[in-house]
């Protein structure tokens, strides 16, 4: 697979929440706006080129039988990291994120790319499949977001589109976020087959 | 890197850890490192909520800790000198919508309400979440010139008059759970300073909050 593959295979062919549909929860805990979307999402991509990297790095040295809890305690190390530099540096980013930052440890998707990618390739293209990954985390949730954000309360990314009134409420709770994705992985799938 | 590392008791408690050990020591560096300075983002924060909901001006703050009931909550005194222009609590309520709420209220020296600030909260967002201006003199359920005295503040369902958020109610209700719980805290400071002491200073609210 050629460098830039590795890129385009998180991003649409192997697309971790439409095709692969890992990493449900923050998917559908944190996409009631398009703002939340996109900080979870660059929140994850983060995480996961890092922990891709070291995992890629020490994975010849890991028995196999500890090599779960070995990623999980790398992964760990690297979300409490992130939340604590946000706390130092970016409180404004960690009043709309704190809350979600810590369930990157059970997203799925990094513990996934640790088993399935990182711990079998070099270090280099361990990277690339943790920018694919994450941007392809990203676009979903932010689309996700945008989609909810716009059908509940008339806006996207907080600019008002239409008035508030005419929102529809549903989409900004739960139950909205699993009408939209049911619809979003159909037509991904769909556009995929083509 | 395809080729398995074979697994004997010794070589998966020696590299289990070596990185647990190392990734402690990881989070403990940058924990040193970022420690003064979150310390100093949270201090920052409340001094600008504070400044935000005490209109006045004023030259300092002191602080204590005032218990409400099973509760504490920290009470924060502006001051001019000698002279207390105006007062702001930081109180809190568990009864939101999605559990624990943080906000910063500021009284005038009779009572009456002038700003409120919300800290932290969890609401459902593009509901409860509007509480963050909602309760202002621009939103629609304005408590600002509001006095809770022992009464307390309820939303109108409840027989008060405070106009909740649409389709929000549970979290305007703990919204004024908190801020009756700030009044609350006033009334023990006044007694405590000598004024008239306010007992049984409790809306129903808090009186179920305490039962909890």
């Amino acid at each position: 697979m050629s460098k830039f593959g590795i890129i385009l295979n998180g991003l649409i062919k192997e697309n971790p929440t439409f095709v692969l549909v890992l990493g449900m929860c923050p998917t559908l805990a944190v996409t009631s706006s398009a703002t939340n979307g996109l900080g979870m999402g660059l929140a994850t991509t983060f995480v996961l080129i890092m922990s891709n990297l070291v995992i890629s790095l020490i994975a010849g040295f890991i028995p196999d039988k500890v090599r779960i809890p070995s990623f999980i305690v790398v992964i760990a190390a690297f979300v409490t990291i992130v939340q604590l530099l946000m706390q130092a540096y970016l409180p404004a980013l960690n009043d709309a994120l704190g809350l979600f930052i810590p369930l990157i440890v059970v997203n799925c998707i990094v513990l996934g790319r640790a088993e399935a990618f990182a711990c079998k390739n070099n270090a280099f293209d361990s990277i690339l499949d943790g920018i694919g990954m994450g941007l392809g985390f990203t676009f979903a949730l932010t689309l996700l977001g945008a989609i909810r954000e716009l059908l509940g309360s008339g806006k996207v990314f907080n600019m008002t589109i239409y008035p508030e009134e005419y929102g529809t409420l549903v989409f900004v709770l739960a139950p909205g976020a699993f009408i939209v994705l049911g619809y979003l992985i159909a037509i991904v799938n769909r556009i995929r087959k083509v | 890197m395809g080729k398995k590392v074979e697994s004997s008791f010794v070589n998966m408690v020696v590299v289990l850890f070596t990185i647990t050990l190392i990734a402690a020591a990881a989070v403990g560096y940058v924990f040193s490192l970022t420690e003064g300075t979150i310390a100093q983002a949270n201090a920052q924060k409340q001094a600008d909520a504070i400044k935000n909901v005490i209109p006045v001006e004023f030259a300092e703050t002191t602080s204590e800790k005032v218990a409400v009931g099973v509760d504490t909550v920290e009470v924060f005194y502006a001051k001019n000198g000698d002279q207390i222009v105006g007062t702001a609590v930081k109180s809190f309520t568990n009864s939101g919508f999605n559990g624990y709420i943080s906000v910063m209220v500021g009284f005038d020296t009779k009572g009456t309400i002038t700003g409120y600030s919300v800290l932290s909260q969890g609401e459902t967002p593009g509901l409860g979440s509007k509480m963050v201006d909602w309760f202002t003199e621009n939103g629609k359920g304005n408590i600002i010139g509001k006095t809770p005295g022992d009464k307390g503040i309820s939303v109108k369902k409840d027989g008060g008059e405070i106009d909740a958020i649409t389709a929000a109610t549970i979290s305007s209700r703990a919204f004024c759970d908190a801020i009756n719980r700030a009044a609350q805290a006033l009334g023990g400071v006044s007694a405590w300073s000598g004024a008239t002491p306010t007992n049984e200073a409790t809306g129903t609210e808090n009186i179920e909050q305490v039962e909890q």
